[in-house]
């Protein structure tokens, strides 16, 4: 069994609350005493339906004033898969969510009510989605019921949004008509639309292939922590060394030649430590200790890749930048901490290029800061170089976060376009 | 593992994120500590902690919050486990802090030293200086939970804000705090409880013997199994009878109750797990009880 992590997309109207609630309720991920807590509030609230957002609205100000703040996880399992759903709210501060919950999700599902076909969020969140890099996404057409089940309406769409997806790099993208309510093609394919030949959406979610999602080509090893047994009584530990770190990218092999970066020397892998001993191949997302056969001197922050795929290394990064603050603007000159892979560093923002409009994809040259929420494309020179492939190349060597130094918030997302 | 596409399991997948986490704490902050209470969701964390940094020993120490209402098995296999993983112990006393005059025991049917740990913890924080505190704590125990950083940030009145919360995107973790500020660190965020049984059969890890089926002495109050002992309040209304009951958490005697069961091995308790149809926190924690935040609440002032 493996995991597919996957974000949904939608306002409340769109059903994505019900279409969760039933996913979770279908799988039995939903217990007894979560459904009668529902229930009871439904009832207290005066509605004659049982609210499953209420399943998912965890804080009490979400209760209190119908929405949801932040993102929420929740988990489900099939005898095929474990899913964990990045669950993404559809108003407030939407994009910087939907960004958070996009950028591990190997799926996203972008829901659209039929009545009412393609809206500006729905361009949007299909937008940040491939933005995030999102291999897989979903356009889920709800409401189904509510159009007598008729094909063509779920074709008018699906076609209006292919032509949209032209604009967009989709990876691969599947549509399906649903009724969240009633459960067509949610579970089960549904006997209303015989004229779908499709799967389900759970039948999808189980069966998408995302095994070669992963960048298995560039062998890419962020050092993370250096382990040295210090106390060590045993004498085969006391001259143990090993770089501790999760495999970002390709397949590292015992006895491989590997370079070390900054320094350029070279060195073979003499062993991979696990918890479970030695293996004879490491790649991502494993968690891992390297021993070298070589004694260099490497730290935290540093990167082990093959002699003849090396990442690129800069102080001039350009990125797509998500502002995720109302706190203070970016702004040409602006002063931030950049964290990327296991390396912090300090950065000043050289350049604003432009900022896009999410819904229109319209560049605006003569923007002169980011606001929450906005995305712009940015020039940032940092304090010491950066090891880094392209964000479209390899998510783990390409997405960096900002923090403010002076708030420690973290302020923004980046994801590394290109290479000086 | 399956090898042969480079395919990883579930339990493979979740392990590494946590090692993953707990490196970043260990290289990021001076003064990290890792709460342990003795159930299975601390047992599969030092485990995890152990395998993070081997074949060095844990390079941080292990705090117990002790409300001196234990089960003697779980103490018993609490220091048994510490000192097969060589980790430094410290234990916080809630004892203490009522000697000390820093919370009121409280009194009545519905008294538990649950609600007094907070004030406990915090204080063993800010004695300590800890910067980074690591706890157990799944998305899938609690609505809350469910809307909680891996990173969660606490201001230095130990305080959680969930409005003002850090976005967190990858596997990019913001470390940064100022000082007597500190850091909540939930590495087994994305574990359900089911992960945690099967990761407990598949490492073969021990755990207290009260998670498996035994006769015991029992009332029923709200629902729920409460053992009877020296610490309870029990009520005349609430008549003590024998049952055959097994625990799905360790917490606090007087707070924390029993299932019925009869299973007595990880596979048999995987099995009751995976066809249950009620929370573990649902059916056996009064102090969620309180009320739809109850947990929310506890969290805001510092709880776990």
């Amino acid at each position: 069994m493996d995991i597919l992590r996957f974000a949904t997309a939608g306002s409340v109207d769109d059903g994505k609350s019900t279409l969760i609630g039933r996913l979770l309720y279908d799988s039995k991920a939903i217990f007894e005493d979560q459904l009668a807590s529902v229930e009871k509030t439904s009832r207290d609230r005066g509605e004659n339906y049982t609210n499953l957002a209420l399943l998912t609205d965890g804080l009490r100000a979400e209760r209190e004033q119908g929405i949801t703040i932040d993102v929420a996880y929740r988990y489900f399992a099939t005898p095929k898969r474990k899913f964990i759903i990045a669950d993404t709210p559809g108003h407030i501060q939407y994009t910087r969510n939907m960004v958070t919950g996009a950028s591990t999700a190997d799926l996203a599902v972008v829901l659209v009510d039929a009545r009412h076909g393609l809206t500006e969020q729905s361009r949007r969140h299909a937008f940040l989605a491939t933005l995030l890099r999102v291999p897989h996404l979903v356009l889920a057409v709800n409401k189904m019921d509510l159009v007598d089940y008729d094909a063509a309406a779920f074709e008018r769409i699906a076609e209006e949004f292919s032509v949209f997806a032209t604009k967009l790099e989709i990876g691969d993208l599947t549509f399906i008509p649903i009724s969240a309510l009633h459960g067509d093609n949610v579970v089960q394919r549904s006997p209303n639309m015989p004229w779908h030949d499709g799967p389900s959406l759970l039948h999808h979610l189980e069966h998408v292939h995302i095994a070669s999602d992963r960048n298995l080509i560039d062998v890419r090893f962020p050092v993370q922590y250096v382990i040295r047994p210090h106390e060590a009584t045993d004498p085969a530990l006391h001259d143990y060394r090993g770089y501790a770190g999760q495999v970002a990218g390709g397949v590292l092999k015992q006895g491989d030649e590997v370079m070390h970066l900054p320094s350029g020397l070279t060195t073979t892998v003499e062993r991979i430590d696990t918890s479970n001993g030695p293996i004879e191949e490491a790649f991502p997302p494993m968690s891992v200790t390297l021993v070298l056969a070589d004694d260099l001197d490497i730290s935290r922050g540093d990167l082990i890749c093959r002699p003849h795929n090396q990442p690129s290394s800069s102080q001039d990064i350009e990125a797509m930048v998500c502002w995720m603050t109302e706190a203070r603007q970016l702004t040409r000159g602006s002063r931030l901490v950049v964290k990327h892979t296991t390396r912090t560093v300090k950065a000043i923002v050289r350049d604003l290029q432009y900022r896009l409009d999410v819904n229109t994809l319209h560049r605006d040259e003569t923007a002169d800061g980011l606001r929450l929420n906005d995305i712009g494309r940015v020039s940032l020179r940092t304090t010491q170089p950066l090891f880094h492939d392209p964000y479209g190349r390899n998510r783990q060597m390409g997405g960096l976060i900002l923090i403010d130094e002076a708030t420690n918030a973290t302020v923004g997302a980046g994801m590394i376009t290109e290479a000086h | 593992m399956m090898r042969a596409d480079y395919l990883l399991s579930q339990l493979d997948v979740l392990e590494a994120e946590s090692i993953h986490v707990m490196r970043e704490v260990a290289s990021e902050f001076e003064r990290p500590v890792l709460l342990f209470s003795g159930g299975k969701d601390s047992i599969v964390m030092l485990a995890l902690a152990e395998r993070a940094f081997a074949p060095a020993r844990i390079p941080f120490p292990v705090m117990h919050i002790d409300t001196g209402h234990n089960f003697d098995d779980v103490i018993d296999f609490r220091d048994r486990r510490l000192a097969e993983a060589g980790a430094r112990l410290i234990v916080a006393s809630v004892q203490e802090s009522i000697d000390s005059g820093r919370v009121a025991e409280e009194t009545g049917r519905w008294a538990s030293r649950n609600r007094l740990q907070t004030t406990t913890l915090l204080d063993a924080i800010t004695g300590h200086r800890f910067d980074a505190v690591f706890g157990g704590g799944r998305r899938d125990e609690e609505k809350a939970r469910a809307k909680e950083r891996v990173f969660s940030f606490r201001d230095e009145f130990g305080q959680w804000d969930p409005k003002n919360q850090r976005p967190e995107l990858w596997n990019l973790y913001n470390t940064r705090i100022n000082r007597d500020e500190h850091l909540r660190v939930f590495p087994i965020s994305n574990w359900t409880e089911l992960d945690v049984w099967d990761y407990i059969a598949r490492e073969k890890l021990e755990i207290p013997s009260i998670y498996f089926a035994h006769t015991r002495p029992v009332f029923e109050r709200d629902g729920i199994l409460l053992a009877d002992g020296p610490f309870m309040s029990r009520g005349n209304d609430e008549p003590v009878f024998e049952a055959s009951v097994r625990y799905r958490t360790v917490g606090d005697m007087t707070c924390t109750g029993a299932v019925e069961s009869t299973a007595s091995t990880v596979a048999e308790v995987i099995a009751e797990v995976s066809v249950t149809r009620v929370t573990e926190r649902g059916q056996t924690r009064a102090d969620d009880r309180a009320s739809e935040a109850a947990m929310e609440d506890r969290k805001r002032e510092g709880y776990f």
